[in-house]
């Protein structure tokens, strides 16, 4: 690899990651607004209001940046960047075509991934325990319940592909994928998606941030750019998700023609993950906080170990 | 490389069998080769981080605000993991930060926020035992300095490898730990299952107890076991 090449790359995970959440942004927009029979912002740029998402931007880099009397300033201030790089950090690793379709492959890509995963929830950690605010604390103290709860059945099924593949690295597992793992690793991929959306707090499983009862927890003191953070880190945590499950259960770039179209089918099962994160959240009721650590210990995870057994019965037979 | 070092290298006699597929590229440190920290770039790395670590260990046990000891805790545990890496340790590192910095101190800043986690300095986080806990960590770090330095003087980790997988690749790392050390693996297993069981029987003991002395059961229920 040459200086250029490296170049180009890097600016183009910077950009998917600067493009991807803002169109999963608008696209949430839009798919709650039809789904749920209402118009939603239509005036800001003319067509449909598609520049709504610039305008918020706007509208939040101009909001003054409050840091709370009591707060501890450093940590506090430090905790929106916390909670979004790792995720610039994971797309590096992530292949989105065949041959050199990724940044930089390697050698234990899933551990990578999941390592740098779990780093950002100590962003809302961090911001929880650093506001001084009752509220910010209980989303926080939800989020770490929650991410020491999911991170296992996660884990797991993961752990069920690399058996799979013999392989702990995302291309490599590409490489060795055929398509009726499909249904060989459907329980597993079931059980990481809906993991995933528990560690990204999304509805149903959003009580560490439900804005009704704590008053979006572990963000409730943060303003302007630093609250934007958090948001873009959320939809980008939405975009990463969508593309891990893509390529460790569906095949990732795999489709026809994917010598040439590959990057295409990536970006088409990603939209779709990513499309199933947005309807979940606008057709399921929020989880209560015993309900969501029941449905990790005594659903999630037996079904991931499960899904291991089968997956080493499989292993052997074949 | 110089033929004449790599010519030493297979001549040498195998200290540690377990490190036999390192061998090709673990060498001995010999005449003509780089001396001791000899100052090429990624030595200066290791050694900042590796300041940066332990400048960070020492506030993690040093601050008096709790919570930023824990925070310390994590740029001191990425610290090691960055060490791993640097030591082509790609597999342990991603584990490193994976258990330690996702899992443990996420633990443990639940149980601080769970409890008590002022913000600002506590009066009281501070021990009597500071004198006894400098010196047994000065004797467990010279005991993993001694142990660590004795094993590994005389190996050399080649950094330009010309295929396959790297020294600390999972591959070479799985290959190492389910060949020649399974015993330990397994004992380390049954520990760790042991702990779990423990855990179940605690909690189920309380509750039990709570059962019984609720007042408000049956009175047939009571007595756990």
């Amino acid at each position: 690899m040459d200086a250029l090449d490296v170049t180009v790359r890097i600016v183009a995970v910077f950009l998917a990651f600067l493009l991807l959440p803002l169109l999963v942004g608008q696209t949430e927009h839009k798919v709650m607004a039809h789904m749920q029979g209402r118009v939603g912002p239509m005036y800001a740029g003319g067509f449909h209001g598609w520049a709504q998402l610039v305008a918020d931007g706007v509208k939040f880099a101009q909001k003054e940046d409050v840091v709370p009397d009591g707060a501890d300033r450093r940590v506090f201030q430090l905790a929106p960047a916390l909670a979004l790089i790792p995720y610039l950090l994971v797309l590096v690793a992530i292949p989105v075509a065949p041959g050199r379709g990724v940044v930089q492959a390697l050698d234990a890509g899933i551990f990578f991934v999941l390592a740098v995963m779990g780093v950002g929830i100590l962003g809302s950690l961090m911001g929880g325990w650093a506001s001084a605010n009752k509220f910010s604390l209980l989303g926080g103290l939800r989020t770490a319940a929650q991410l020491m709860a999911y991170e296992l059945p996660m884990l797991l099924a993961a752990a069920s592909v690399a058996m799979a593949a013999g392989t702990l690295s995302l291309p490599g597992i590409l490489g060795v994928w055929e398509w009726w793992w499909l249904p060989w690793q459907l329980v597993g991929g079931v059980v990481f998606f809906t993991a995933g959306l528990a560690e990204l707090q999304r509805p149903p499983f959003d009580a560490p941030i439900a804005d009704s009862e704590i008053i979006f927890g572990a963000y409730t003191e943060y303003t302007g750019l630093r609250f934007a953070l958090f948001l873009l880190a959320e939809y980008a945590g939405i975009v990463v998700l969508s593309a891990l499950t893509a390529v460790l259960f569906l095949g990732g770039w795999h489709g026809p023609s994917a010598d040439g179209l590959g990057w295409l089918w990536m970006l088409l099962k990603t939209g779709v993950l990513a499309f199933g994160v947005i309807w979940l959240r606008v057709s399921y009721p929020r989880l209560r906080e015993d309900q969501i650590q029941r449905l990790a210990w005594t659903a999630l995870v037996p079904l991931a170990l499960f899904q291991i057994a089968l997956t080493g019965v499989v292993k052997v037979v074949m | 490389m110089s033929p004449a070092t790599t010519a030493l290298a297979h001549a040498e006699p195998l200290q540690h069998p377990h490190s036999l597929q390192h061998l090709s590229s673990l060498q001995p440190l010999a005449a003509g080769h780089p001396g001791f920290l000899s100052p090429t770039g990624v030595e200066i790395i290791f050694l900042l981080v590796g300041l940066v670590t332990l400048g960070a260990a020492v506030v993690t046990v040093v601050t008096r605000q709790l919570v930023h000891a824990a925070l310390w805790l994590v740029v001191a545990l990425g610290g090691v993991a960055v060490e791993y890496l640097l030591l082509t340790a790609e597999f342990i590192a991603w584990v490193q930060v994976l258990i330690y910095v996702g899992s443990v101190v996420v633990l443990i800043l639940f149980g601080l926020m769970l409890t008590r986690a002022p913000i600002g300095r506590s009066p009281d986080a501070d021990s009597g035992n500071r004198w006894v806990a400098l010196v047994v960590s000065l004797a467990a770090a010279g005991t993993l300095v001694t142990v660590v330095v004795d094993a590994f003087r005389a190996t050399w980790i080649d950094l330009e490898q010309p295929v396959g997988p790297g020294e600390g690749s999972s591959e070479v790392t799985g290959m190492a730990l389910f060949r020649h050390w399974v015993l330990p693996f397994e004992a380390l297993s049954v520990l760790l299952l042991a702990a779990l069981v423990g855990a179940i029987v605690l909690s189920r003991r309380q509750q039990a107890a709570r059962a019984g002395t609720g007042g408000s059961g049956a009175p047939g229920k009571a007595g756990g076991n």
